[in-house]
């Protein structure tokens, strides 16, 4: 590739940084200590009805020291990249670890890594932000040209790209520096003349550079150029029966419900109660793992921190932890959770799986999901196959609105476009839909997933979690899928009141 | 001095207008769970936002460059690239005059701070919390957090302004031994003076007693009363999708009948409430800072701009939306700047008690979660609530009820309000990351739509 680490970060003195942070945290005693400087580059674009209505590029560099002191956590973080301020901060890192200690019950320890040294730099060929911001506007008003026909009243085109650079260091020898660069072009179309109506490109988040704009990987070009069609079908819709339909669901809906149900689900910080008063807990209970049966024997679920492009994927994690491959759900059976090294070592579950990530150097490596994917049938099921076998039922595309509950059991999902399936065929496109379930009920209910040529790399950017706050990118892989009598709820009779 | 450094960046600049804006921020955490503290932090960093502007026929076209600053050097470096992008920029949507200057009289004034001291005596309370939550075979979670953030805003036009933005929150969650009983507080504070460890802790205490009896009912239409912290998280998602233009342009629930209009002036509620924002009793900086254009809501061209107090809403009726400087002289509309505070106020003098003393049979929520947009149209939204729903008969908390996911648009909630209380000041649940100072009311609404049992506690 031609871009890999940029100079202006590791000029920086990140090794000298580093020493003098973990020197003067292991001379106060720290048994673990860690160092990461993160250079954050965010860029946001936003074109409407055919002007620039907001642009934004903002960086954020800092330095985070972290340690374990006397069996209690201490972190501090600050903006100097200068070495007697990252000593300071190892300083603060351990008081603050003294002023924990009273109120730790259990000492903290990590599971074992082994030192890594190196460099890792995510697949991209353009850097998005070497393109001239006139450059970048023009291809957004070029898409929005693109997505103009009868009917469409407003057309917006947004455009979100991240260059992330993250050194880390720690006591045990461990130095590595990573890039990742992810962009995120989308289109909508607005029509009001008969009620409001929207229809939203479905492509997902990449971690690819400005060459994904173009169309390399995924021909926004040509989606964006159906989107007038589409919009008019809708605002012509019927509403939808409510009551129970088979559904045949895209990966570009399917892969949010993964996103809630699955992996927040097996995130083992939340099925410990770590994250009770903010994010919730999991109805995943460590005590069931290897028995709970998450969903048909169709289900199969990985996480890795490996695949091309995945926003996830890494060479290390952020505790330094080598990226990894494991199993979640298998043949519908939960048996695996997201590790960070803390909680593998306190359950006894080995090597942590690679899942600590912290969103800046001013935020402390939280247990934050690796790419959550559903995998395909090995035989080549193709979506025509999935219609084929249902009689009355809906076919949903692109994701739009989601809400689950806090123990990861019941959820609301809308999506871009549903269309009636009547006797194996797809039909025209249905409104005001929404299928709600409970997890467990939900993926029981899969009877098929699609063959290789159904499955797509899907994700979101701004995944939330912690306190504070923390957005971190993912992706989540999916086929198609075929899912029975699940419930299905006419919107507009759901807010309707006398 | 962070002045001489704006000064240093204001004359570098080779636009013809330039804004620069400097955030200089200390943060301090603590976290706990399952009765022990979990992380801790204490935080800085200082961030410079340049607005650079360059002007064809009047028209401003911008480069917008945020980055962290240490040094003038750095200051006086992004103002460059800030200049460089706006040589390339296209017209901006949003472009206006640059702000009437106004200088503050404090403006050379250095940063106010904070650090983890700020905790001194709300920690010990909190452990006092912990250990008595062990001795009786309960949990205690949650979080609390301090900021302390000083603004300086300056242009090229004159305008010195600073200001010091204090915030911080604190949120307790009891829970049973097997977490299905669970129980929430939550309270705002400038500066953990008024934060009482030993009195949260009584409190959800207390709620967490009312879980004892636990009572199974259906989904379907109950009589609801939501306490101040549920009707601030839909107050604030009203609040949030009220854009004057967009409701212009028909995008909102806040669209007119008529294409280009909007509701103002129409009567939303039966309840004489009030809905207000801006500086006053709840603390919001005296002028717009605004780092990063929101369509429809805030512009970069309005910083240094007054952010006055505004009514939306009196005796029930819509009497103003949002609108940026550009977007009022476009439509002939008051500029209306949302400040980061929200008070819903029907004049009650009812306090909470009283509407569940008289309320024969209801539900009692604690706060409300996972909001999210349905239908923008009507501004249907769907959530769940969490932390205890309690029933209510003859006048009684008789149990902690499961929990229900809920379909409902908070527009027509306040037609359909047929109660409020007094206006409290309370903590939402869902918005807190983003929006900390609000005065509400509980309200009580006859047939709140609780759409599916959720098995979550």
């Amino acid at each position: 590739m031609p871009d890999g680490l940029d100079p202006r970060f590791t000029s920086l003195p990140l090794d000298p940084l580093a020493d003098a942070a973990l020197s003067r945290a292991r001379d106060l005693g720290a048994s673990h200590a860690d160092v990461r400087v993160a250079r954050i580059r965010s860029g946001a674009l936003r074109v409407r009805d055919g002007a620039l209505e907001s642009s934004a590029d903002a960086t954020d560099l800092g330095i985070g020291v972290r340690v374990i002191h006397d069996g209690s956590w201490g972190f501090a973080a600050g903006i100097a990249l200068t070495t007697e301020a990252a000593a300071a901060l190892a300083d603060q890192a351990v008081a603050a670890a003294r002023i924990s200690r009273p109120l730790t019950s259990r000492p903290v320890e990590l599971a074992a890594e082994p030192a890594h040294v190196g460099e890792w730099v995510s697949p991209f060929r353009i850097d998005p932000f070497e393109v001239g911001d006139a450059e970048r506007v023009s291809r957004l008003l070029e898409l929005a040209r693109l997505a103009t026909g009868p009917g469409v009243d407003h057309v917006t085109a947004t455009l979100d790209m991240v260059d992330e650079h993250t050194f880390y260091a720690d006591l045990a020898g461990s130095r590595t520096v990573q890039r990742r660069v992810r962009v995120l072009p989308q289109v909508e179309v607005m029509a009001t003349a008969d009620g409001y109506h929207s229809m939203r490109t479905t492509n997902p988040p990449a971690g690819r550079g400005w060459e994904y704009v173009l169309g390399e990987g995924w021909d926004i070009d040509a989606e964006v150029a159906q989107l007038p069609g589409w919009l008019a079908e809708q605002v012509a819709a019927p509403s939808v029966e409510p009551g129970r339909y088979d559904l045949v669901i895209e990966p570009t809906n399917l892969w949010l419900t993964i996103h809630e149900s699955v992996a927040h689900a097996t995130e083992l910080d939340r099925a410990l109660g770590y994250e009770a008063a903010y994010a919730g807990t999991s109805f995943a209970r460590l005590e069931t793992l290897g028995s709970l049966r998450y969903g048909s024997e169709v289900m199969n679920v990985v996480g890795d921190r490996v695949a091309e492009h995945g926003l996830a994927s890494c060479g290390w994690d952020d505790e330094g932890v080598e990226a990894q491959t494991f199993d979640i759900i298998r043949d519908g059976i939960h048996v695996g959770y997201q590790l960070n090294r803390q909680m593998a070592y306190e359950q006894g579950l080995g090597r942590s799986n690679g899942c600590a990530f912290a969103d800046s150097s001013g935020h402390i490596p939280l247990q934050r999901m690796p790419n959550v994917s559903l995998q395909p049938a090995q035989a080549d099921i193709t979506v025509a196959d999935l219609v084929s076998r249902v009689e009355r039922g809906l076919y949903v595309t692109g994701d739009k609105s989601w809400s689950i509950d806090m123990q990861r059991y019941n959820f609301q999902f809308t999506g871009q476009r549903f269309y009636a399936i009547e006797n194996g065929e797809i039909a025209g496109q249905v409104g005001d839909v929404a299928y709600q379930a409970t997890t467990t009920d939900f993926w029981g209910s899969m009877e098929a997933v699609g063959g290789p040529s159904t499955y797509l790399l899907m994700g979101a950017l701004d995944c939330g979690k912690g306190q504070p706050g923390q957005v971190a990118p993912v992706s989540h892989g999916a086929p198609a899928a075929l899912f029975r009598s699940v419930n299905v709820l006419n919107t507009e009779a759901e807010g309707a009141h006398e | 001095m962070i002045t001489d450094w704006i000064e240093a960046g204001l004359a570098a600049a080779t636009s013809d207008e330039c804004i620069v804006i400097v955030r200089d921020s200390g943060e301090a955490n603590l976290r706990w769970a399952i009765n022990m503290l979990t992380t801790n932090g204490q935080m800085h960093h200082r961030v410079a936002t340049v607005v650079a502007i360059r002007r064809t026929d009047g028209v401003g076209h911008a480069g917008v460059l945020s980055g962290p600053v240490t040094s003038a050097a750095e200051l006086v470096d992004l103002v460059g690239q800030a200049c460089t992008a706006a040589q390339d920029a296209p017209a901006s949507d949003d472009s206006a005059p640059l702000p009437e200057p106004v200088v503050d009289q404090d403006y050379a004034e250095g940063p106010s701070e904070t650090s983890i001291a700020v905790f001194t005596d709300f920690a010990q309370g909190l452990g006092r919390a912990l250990a008595a939550s062990r001795e009786a075979g309960t949990e205690m979670f949650g979080y609390a957090e301090h900021h302390v953030s000083t603004v300086w805003l300056a242009t090229s036009a004159g305008a010195r302004r600073r200001t010091v933005e204090r915030w911080g929150k604190v949120e307790l969650n009891a829970k049973h031994a097997d977490r299905i009983g669970s129980a929430w507080v939550g309270q705002a504070t400038t500066d953990f003076a008024d934060v009482d460890a030993d009195a949260l802790a009584a409190e959800v205490t207390t709620r967490l007693g009312w879980c004892e009896n636990r009572i199974e009912l259906p989904a379907g239409r109950y009589e609801t009363i939501l306490p101040p912290s549920a009707v601030a998280d839909l107050m604030i998602l009203t609040y949030w999708s009220a854009s004057g233009r967009d409701a212009e342009q028909g995008r909102t629930v806040f669209a007119g009948k008529d294409p280009g209009t909007t509701r103002v002036g129409e009567t939303l509620s039966p309840l004489p409430l009030r809905l207000s924002s801006g500086p006053g009793r709840l603390p919001a900086p005296p002028f717009a800072i605004v780092e990063a254009s929101a369509p429809g809501m805030t512009s970069v061209y309005d910083n240094g701009a007054p952010a006055e107090r505004v009514d939306w809403m009196r005796d029930g009726a819509l009497t103003q939306l949002p609108y940026t400087r550009s977007a009022a002289a476009a439509s002939r509309q008051p500029y209306a700047f949302p400040s980061d505070n929200l008070t819903l106020d029907a004049g009650s003098g009812a306090t909470l008690e009283e509407m569940i003393r008289s309320t024969s049979r209801g539900l009692l929520l604690t706060c409300l979660w996972y909001i999210r947009e349905v239908d923008i149209s009507s501004l249907l939204v769907t959530g769940l609530t969490r932390d205890g729903v309690y029933l209510i008969e003859d006048g009684q908390i008789v149990g902690m009820v499961n929990n229900f996911r809920f379909n409902e648009s908070p527009v027509d909630l306040l037609r359909r309000a047929t109660e409020a209380s007094v206006a409290t000041q309370t903590l939402c649940r869902e918005w807190n990351d983003w929006f900390t100072f609000t005065t509400m009311p509980a309200l009580r609404i006859p047939d709140f739509n609780m759409s599916t049992v959720s098995k979550a506690y």
